[in-house]
């Protein structure tokens, strides 16, 4: 299905994903605004006129100017804040907070729901049973709401915005990993495997688990920019990150109170960046999608 | 049938056990609501006796023994900031938040049908796909920031509409509505629209994809051959057989509404629960927290379990079969 299907004219399968992937433009565009926001979000620090933490680099007298205002040191492209920060500068250091958890926590549920999803496919019966019917429970409740349980009963903090987030997604990878294993469980390399006496750990991971993981890789992608928009709405909703690292959510909270009275851009920036980045994330997933897709494939 | 029934009803008191111990511990681990309550300038003896009238110096497990046989009695315990019942808050505000989740499934048939029909019959047009990519961007935004755009765009540059509050309200049968004054209908109008965009994406899906289907069926075929017009086939004959899925969807999903309804109250500063939820996490308000996240568990159990049932008298084949 995947990997070892070597075109005779020498195209290796990258290659041929590579130009599938770039039959449509959107999702070229997608990925290459993506591959952007990533950078500013890493080198953040290097690349922004001000780093609006340090008390010593921002204006208090500065609040809330309008996109394009001049200060005494540099441009307010977008304005400032509340507090006198670039909200540029912040935009990108918010980036670096959303991306970070909206990355880490998909992937250690990735690989958490991949695995118990797995040894359910692999090993059936009782235990898969149990993983299964835990999944199902938690799916029929909607994520806001597990999380929201999730954050009153934890606290605030990132590590437990990211164990919210891990708890409310790693039912989907388990899920669509076990569909997949199960068909794959069925088929002759699998059954040659067994027959050689190797052992489970090494049959799960060395055999079942590369030729399950595509279907994972489109849901993972997917799910980014769903941890990405959840983490915002509770920081949104004041029990997300904390304030000293604040996310794109956070700084729309931030600048929410001061819509009414018109000054728009403290939300209205961040709010873009994060419209920005779910996009072009989705952009990449749906394209992902339809070439990863093997009833789809040519 | 009956064993099937008790087997189900016993999960859905597992779950119910399970969650309200996971609410309650972690409720209980926030912080301590003591620091907040008692003024900082009280003396020792008087921040003891505070803690004792609360409860809050015996141990947890105490704690929760306590509070468990007294929310069985349908007592949750007293909010420690408002001091009166937690139920009887949230029971309050609670026809706030279904007037606006009522009116979200609402604003979800009256504009995802006629939407995803237009898609499932011109599927090739523009039309079709600028319908689509909508429906795309429906699922893919988050609410708040929608609810955000609302504001800055309706009620801030144009002043059209209010941003927060619920407007004037009446009572009918005790119960304030705000559907009936003109005040109330335009405070109604762009949260009730925000907390339905999610719901309008997924029933032009599904619309969409029923239009497809039945557009293939033979009385379809038969209805164009007896002469009829194209806006009867599409009104009555289509409308009709697409309706069935879209409603029954919708049911399950309004519990998904109300719990969504968190973040669209927050943003309007509606005042329901999902508001009072929010606020009483930052006042470290235990008792409405505790009670809140109860009542909307216990909520979606109710529903699961009734739907479970329904399916399997419906369809013998579930109760009969294990999981798979």
């Amino acid at each position: 299905m995947t990997s070892v299907t070597v075109k005779d004219n020498g195209v290796t399968p990258f290659r041929r994903f590579v130009s599938d992937f770039a039959e449509r433009k959107l999702a070229v565009v997608g990925f290459f605004v993506f591959i952007g926001l990533v950078f500013a979000a890493v080198f953040a620090p290097w690349i922004t006129p001000q780093n609006p933490y340090d008390l010593t680099q921002i204006d208090f007298m500065d609040g809330r100017l309008a996109p394009g205002s001049v200060g005494e040191t540099l441009t307010y492209w977008l304005g400032t804040d509340d507090q006198g920060r670039d909200l540029l500068s912040g935009i990108f250091y918010g980036l670096r907070t959303s991306l970070s958890v909206g990355a880490i926590s998909t992937v250690i549920a990735l690989f958490l729901g991949g695995s118990l999803g797995l040894i359910g496919a692999y090993f059936g019966g009782k235990v898969d049973t149990i993983i299964m019917r835990i999944a199902d429970l938690q799916l029929s409740f909607p994520a806001i709401l597990i999380a929201l349980i999730l954050v009153s009963a934890l606290g605030q903090g990132i590590d437990k915005i990211i164990i919210s987030l891990v708890a409310v997604q790693w039912a989907y990878y388990a899920r669509t990993i076990r569909s997949t294993a199960l068909v794959e469980r069925r088929k002759e390399y699998m059954e040659a495997a067994t027959c050689l006496a190797i052992d489970h750990k090494r049959i799960v991971f060395k055999h079942l688990m590369p030729n399950c993981t595509p279907p994972l890789i489109v849901v993972g992608t997917v799910q980014v920019a769903h941890a990405i928009s959840l983490e915002a709405t509770l920081s949104f909703l004041g029990i997300g990150v904390p304030i000293t690292e604040p996310s794109l959510g956070l700084l729309i909270k931030n600048g929410f109170d001061y819509m009414l009275s018109g000054d728009y851009w403290v939300s209205f920036f961040p709010g873009i960046a994060l419209l920005i980045t779910i996009v072009s994330i989705n952009l990449v997933g749906d394209r992902l999608r339809d070439v990863l897709n093997p009833r789809l494939q040519k | 049938m009956l064993a099937f029934t008790i087997r189900r009803l016993s999960q859905s008191a597992v779950v119910l056990f399970v969650m309200s111990i996971i609410v309650f511990a972690g409720v209980f681990a926030i912080g301590n609501p003591v620091d907040i309550l008692i003024n900082p300038e009280a003396d020792i003896a008087e921040q003891e006796e505070t803690m004792r009238r609360l409860g809050l110096d015996k141990p947890i497990w105490v704690q929760y023994g306590a509070f468990m046989s007294n929310a069985l009695q349908g007592d949750l315990g007293n909010s420690f900031v408002h001091n009166v019942p937690a139920l009887e808050i949230i029971v309050a505000r609670l026809p706030a938040t279904l007037e606006l989740a009522f009116l979200a499934v609402g604003f979800a048939i009256i504009l995802g049908v006629p939407l995803g029909m237009i898609a499932g019959l011109k599927e090739d047009s523009w039309i079709g796909k600028a319908i689509m990519t909508g429906s795309i961007l429906g699922f893919s935004l988050p609410t708040f920031w929608v609810g955000l755009i609302f504001i800055m765009l309706f009620s801030v540059s144009l002043g059209w509409l209010p941003a927060s509050g619920r407007g004037d309200t009446v009572d009918v049968l005790g119960i304030p509505v705000s559907f009936l004054t003109w005040d109330g209908i335009s405070h109604l109008f762009l949260p009730a629209l925000n907390l339905a965009l999610f719901k309008i994406s997924l029933v032009i899906r599904l619309a969409r994809s029923g239009t497809k289907e039945v557009l293939l069926q033979d009385y379809i075929k038969f209805a164009r051959a007896k002469g009829l017009s194209n806006y009867r086939i599409i009104g009555v004959h289509v409308l009709k057989n697409i309706l069935i899925p879209v409603i029954t969807v919708l049911g399950l999903e309004l519990g998904n509404v109300i719990a969504f309804a968190v973040v669209t109250e927050t943003v309007f500063a509606w005042p329901g629960i999902g508001k009072l939820l929010i606020d009483s996490i930052a006042n470290l308000d235990r008792p409405v927290v505790v009670a809140y996240l109860l009542m909307t568990v216990t909520m979606f159990i109710l529903i699961n379990f009734v739907v479970d049932i329904l399916y399997s008298i419906l369809d013998p084949r579930v109760r009969l079969g294990g999981s798979n």
